[in-house]
């Protein structure tokens, strides 16, 4: 058992050593001529407009939410997996009121209307609209 | 020294001071990556405790779920860099005596329990026993924990809903 989560460990060290050298070797190698336009954020060819911290929305912390107690579920159904063949129809019907159980949390949570996908709740952040030469240029572009 | 000795000190600086970057960050973000880190410390330690299958739950639950969720409400917070997390109120003294007490108390129960050594472990793989347990001997707090589970669910979809 110690031996698979050495593997995975030295998968991991591998990993962390490889980027760490690349990022390392890069920072030596490379030639230095800082410009502006060179050090805006590229968004495909666009002019970058506000900041890339942005509000999110509310709707995936509520899916978040939900994910995370079916994903307890699913851990819950791991060791039974590994015995259910030997303890048979008993193990099943267990396992079976179980995921009932939570089944009626999914249900509770569908009919509800958790589950739909709200779009219109973010509030457009004013920091974020085109600027005015930006809509200069989408006009002249346009016409 | 031999090889787990080693490595349970790695896991263990991994986690502290993942811990303290999480702790003393002034950006939120940055504070929920030193908690990966620290997750996957304590999950390190899990696994030189022979709890393979704990270890692995820590990192499907906690790093998968749990920090995903975190970055969520932080994401959802509307400053997100240069918070200034301290209070108005600065009470230095209390605070000393406070802390160097907790401290003390502490310090004197580590010092005087006499602590068990477990001996050599035995690295097996436990999700087996785990599962025949939860079918025979536990069954009834499995099937709570259900109940447990729909009501986090419900309670946590409820005050989340916008009205």
């Amino acid at each position: 058992m110690l031996f698979n989560f050495a593997n995975v460990l030295t998968f991991i060290v591998f990993g962390a050593v490889f980027v760490g050298i690349n990022i390392t070797l890069s920072r030596i190698l490379q030639a230095r001529n800082p410009h502006p336009v060179k050090l805006s954020t590229y968004e495909c060819g666009e002019l970058p407009e506000g900041d890339s911290w942005i509000q999110f929305n509310i709707r995936f912390y509520v899916i978040a939410l939900i994910f995370l107690i079916f994903e307890v579920e699913i851990v819950f159904l791991f060791p039974w997996a590994t015995v259910f063949k030997e303890l048979g129809l008993f193990a099943f019907v267990e396992m079976m009121i179980f995921v009932f159980i939570l089944l009626v949390g999914l249900a509770y949570v569908w009919v509800k209307g958790d589950l739909e996908w709200d779009k219109s709740t973010a509030v457009p952040d004013p920091a974020l609209a085109p600027s005015a030469a930006r809509q200069e240029l989408t006009e002249a572009i346009a016409s | 020294m031999d090889f787990t000795n080693i490595a349970f000190y790695i896991f263990a600086a991994l986690t502290v001071g993942s811990a303290g970057v999480m702790v003393f960050h002034r950006n939120v973000v940055y504070s929920a990556v030193g908690l990966l880190f620290a997750f996957f410390g304590v999950a390190g330690i899990y696994v030189l405790l022979a709890a393979d299958f704990i270890a692995i739950v820590q990192i499907l639950i906690y790093v998968g779920g749990i920090l995903i969720l975190l970055l969520f409400g932080v994401m959802l917070s509307q400053k997100l860099t240069k918070v200034d997390v301290r209070t108005e109120s600065m009470q230095l003294v209390p605070a000393v005596v406070v802390v160097g007490g907790v401290l003390a108390v502490l310090l004197l129960t580590i010092s005087s329990t006499p602590w068990k050594l477990a001996g050599s472990l035995e690295y097996e793989p436990t999700t087996k026993a785990i599962g025949r347990l939860m079918m025979t001997e536990y069954l009834i707090p499995f099937e709570i924990a259900s109940v447990l589970l729909l009501a986090a669910l419900i309670g946590a979809a409820y005050i989340a809903r916008k009205n």
